[in-house]
């Protein structure tokens, strides 16, 4: 046996600075064929990934999980998911059609197409950022890794949307709409580009939610202001448009990584509208008149960003988690 | 398996820092600027230590020593704040049954949800999902949401889920051992098949009992650092002499941790237990002024001469109501090789309400301990009567009342 030497109060102990180098594999396990795990206070965004990896069915169950529990308890259950975005258009094609004609033709299918990719993210954002909070249980007694539940809830986010696209493809069916058929290979980068950039986000205010609970009211006022960022409910061609110009500030107005993925979403689903402004009838184009590359670059760019960001994001939790524990 | 490192502790430290008051938000940030006192605590202090593979090694300590936070670094849950943990193959952590559980879904999807949570893939719950629901027996309400189950219920499928995740390193927490008997002695039984199957265990615990029962090794810890690292005996002598330094009362030990070493090479084992009492087959308790019977199959390797059998009652949250062997009561015979057995039988046990244990242990006329069991022989007494306390004391009352004049 051995005995180590009683603590020394005066040493106080070796308490090495806070930028130790980062924690290298253990000297003394060399074997292959099992998973070495290392917990450290740093650990590599490889081995992070690694974990992430290997826990994805996690990640299926998670999101079955969420979406199975969200209409558990009521009559309808699973209806409601397709009902509320059925009951929003109707609402808002009665009210735009009718009450408030605003000139933009077929607007309710402009404002869907954005909406579609803005509650995508609105929701994700908003939803992850207090679920570690909510999950405290889980987390503070299971060992996994945690970004695991903030992928989730961008994981249910999307299944929601894939609901509320498929109601509104529906839509327009009904009203005998066309879709630009040419471009629908176009949403890919797009929802990639809008999962990719909710993902970053909602993986660092996720944890940063833990550490400061009032985050998760600042985000939702900030999504408040960021929808009018996004060209959802003005046309972006016109006054926009040509004020920014004007002033050679147009860039400024695309630094929003939102706003590519739905001007791509309008350009799917609006593209085919007439374009007659239904109030004056003068000719109307709501849409950039950009051509098919700019939308791939503008899409490809942002997934890049998002890439860089989740990254980034990845790494503050990672050194946010090793606290989670004791902050909940 | 030849000696590789399963896990690897090196230079752990964690630091918590206890503010005065605790800032959560934004706002209290701000407000305050930086100014919030705080003391730092190491919850550990440079705690290294090594696994072998196939070992199970307990950690020793008393309430706040730091070995729930030392459980929660190896598994993952907390990072240290200096050092690092290597932990080889996969590692389930038991630290609460049914963490995870969400009650709206049925039985089914917890087990899925649950399982994947500690790292088990959905094939291997496929295949093991039938012996999970029998572990639980809950064949009739496994599609029932989770929500109507008895904690009973909930409990035993939090095991059940716990128990077939098929870890390489078992983490285990002595929340385990909450629950009742029989349960206790479910959870012991799957730890003693996981060791047979070599898998390795870190135990935590505060119980030396549990130690020597189970652990090859043992790590004390002490005010967040490592006292000792040693077979589980030495462990527990270390552990020992320094409850007696820092002055803890023996009754805070519980009851047998003053018992003397084990002998290697045991000549003679305990093989069973057994109790009976005027209810047995009846009644699963015991009333007062019961017949009781403890009796004590052993096995002997060898001839040994002077065998001394005692038994001990205690409360069960210890403290001794009465103890003596068969070298007090002169009984003390040679044993020949082979099986015996050797019953204790008390005419009237004055014993009330409440539930006790019985130790018995095998020795040497000289206080060698050859055998002991501690947790096998328990019985509740359930007193229909009205007198109150943990003995009868059955009183002779006489009453005399003196006459005004």
């Amino acid at each position: 046996m051995e005995v180590q030497a009683a603590p020394d109060p005066a040493s106080g102990g070796h308490v090495p600075e806070a930028d130790e180098p980062l924690a290298t594999t253990s000297l003394s396990i060399t074997s292959e064929e099992k998973p070495i795990r290392v917990v450290a206070a740093r650990v590599g965004i490889w081995q992070r990934l690694r974990e992430l990896w290997a826990f994805r069915e996690l990640f299926g169950f998670l999101v079955r999980k969420e979406v199975k529990v969200k209409y558990k308890n009521s009559a309808l259950g699973f209806m409601w998911s397709m009902l509320n975005p059925a009951f929003s258009l109707a609402v808002f094609f009665v009210l735009f059609t009718y009450f408030l004609p605003n000139g933009i033709p077929q607007f309710v299918i402009y404002m869907f197409s954005a909406l579609l990719v803005w509650n995508l993210f609105q929701t994700a954002v908003l939803s992850s950022t207090g679920v570690i909070v909510n999950n405290g249980g889980i987390v503070k007694k299971v060992a996994f890794p945690r970004e695991i539940l903030s992928f989730a809830a961008v994981g249910s986010s999307s299944v929601f949307f894939v609901f509320q696209a498929i109601v509104m493809l529906i839509f327009m069916f009904a009203f005998w709409h066309r879709p630009a058929w040419a471009y629908i290979w176009l949403l890919v980068p797009a929802i990639a580009a809008v999962v990719l950039f909710a993902s970053a986000l909602s993986v660092f205010f996720s944890a940063v939610n833990v550490y400061l609970r009032d985050v998760q009211h600042l985000v939702e006022v900030v999504m408040m202001a960021w929808f009018w960022a996004v060209p959802g409910i003005y046309p972006f061609a016109g006054k926009v448009h040509d004020t920014l110009a004007a002033h050679h500030i147009l860039w400024i107005y695309f630094l929003n990584p939102i706003t590519p993925p739905v001007m791509t979403f309008q350009r799917f689903f609006y593209a085919n509208m007439h374009p007659i402004n239904t109030v004056t009838h003068a000719p109307f184009q709501a849409l950039a008149t950009y051509p098919m590359g700019w939308y791939i670059g503008a899409d490809l760019a942002v997934i890049a960003i998002s890439l860089v960001l989740l990254l980034g994001a990845l790494a503050v939790f990672g050194r946010l988690e090793g606290n989670f524990a004791e902050e909940l | 398996m030849a000696g590789q490192v399963a896990v690897d502790v090196v230079d752990v430290s964690k630091r918590f820092r206890l503010y005065r008051e605790k800032l959560t938000s934004v706002k209290d940030r701000v407000l305050r600027m930086g100014r919030n006192p705080y003391v730092d605590f190491w919850a550990l202090r440079d705690v290294s230590f090594t696994v072998d593979e196939g070992e199970t090694v307990g950690i020793l300590g008393r309430n706040g020593s730091g070995k729930s936070t030392l459980l929660k670094c190896v598994s993952g849950i907390l990072q240290p704040t200096h050092g690092h943990v290597a932990v080889r193959g996969q590692l389930a952590a038991l630290l609460e049954l049914g963490a995870g559980f969400q009650p709206e879904l049925s039985g089914r999807d917890n087990i899925y949800l649950n399982a994947s949570l500690l790292g088990l893939s959905s094939k291997e719950v496929e295949r093991r999902f039938d012996q999970i629901v029998a572990f639980a027996e809950l064949e009739q309400f496994i599609d029932n949401q989770v929500k109507y189950y008895s904690s009973g219920m909930f409990v035993r499928l939090g095991f059940a889920v716990a128990v077939n995740v098929d870890p390489d390193v078992l983490v285990v927490d002595e929340v385990l051992a909450v629950g009742d008997e029989n349960f206790q002695r479910k959870c012991l039984a799957r730890i003693k098949q996981f060791q047979e199957e070599g898998r390795t265990i870190l135990f935590v615990t505060h119980a030396a009992d549990l130690v020597r029962q189970i652990c090859d090794r043992a790590v004390v810890l002490a005010d967040s650092r490592v006292l000792a690292v040693g077979t589980a005996g030495e462990a527990i002598s270390a552990y020992h002499e320094y409850l007696a330094a820092i002055g803890v009362a023996e009754a805070e030990l519980g009851p047998s941790d003053a018992r003397p070493e084990l002998v290697q090479d045991r000549p003679v084992e305990i093989t069973n237990v057994a109790l009976e009492h005027t209810g047995s087959g009846v009644r699963p308790y015991v009333e007062p002024h019961d017949r009781l019977t403890v009796r004590i199959d052993y096995e002997a390797r060898e001839a040994v001469p002077g065998i001394v059998f005692s038994y001990a009652f205690y409360f069960q949250g210890g403290g001794l109501i009465h103890a003596s062997d068969t070298a007090i009561l002169e009984k003390t015979f040679d044993a020949p090789a082979g099986r015996g057995q050797v019953a204790f039988t008390f005419p009237d046990v004055p014993l009330l309400e409440g539930s006790y244990m019985i130790h018995v242990a095998i020795s040497s006329a000289t206080g060698l301990v050859y055998d002991l069991r501690e947790q096998d022989a328990m019985f509740e007494v359930t007193n229909p009567g009205r007198s109150r306390g943990s003995v009868d004391l059955q009183p002779e009352v006489e009453i005399s009342v003196a006459t005004p004049s």
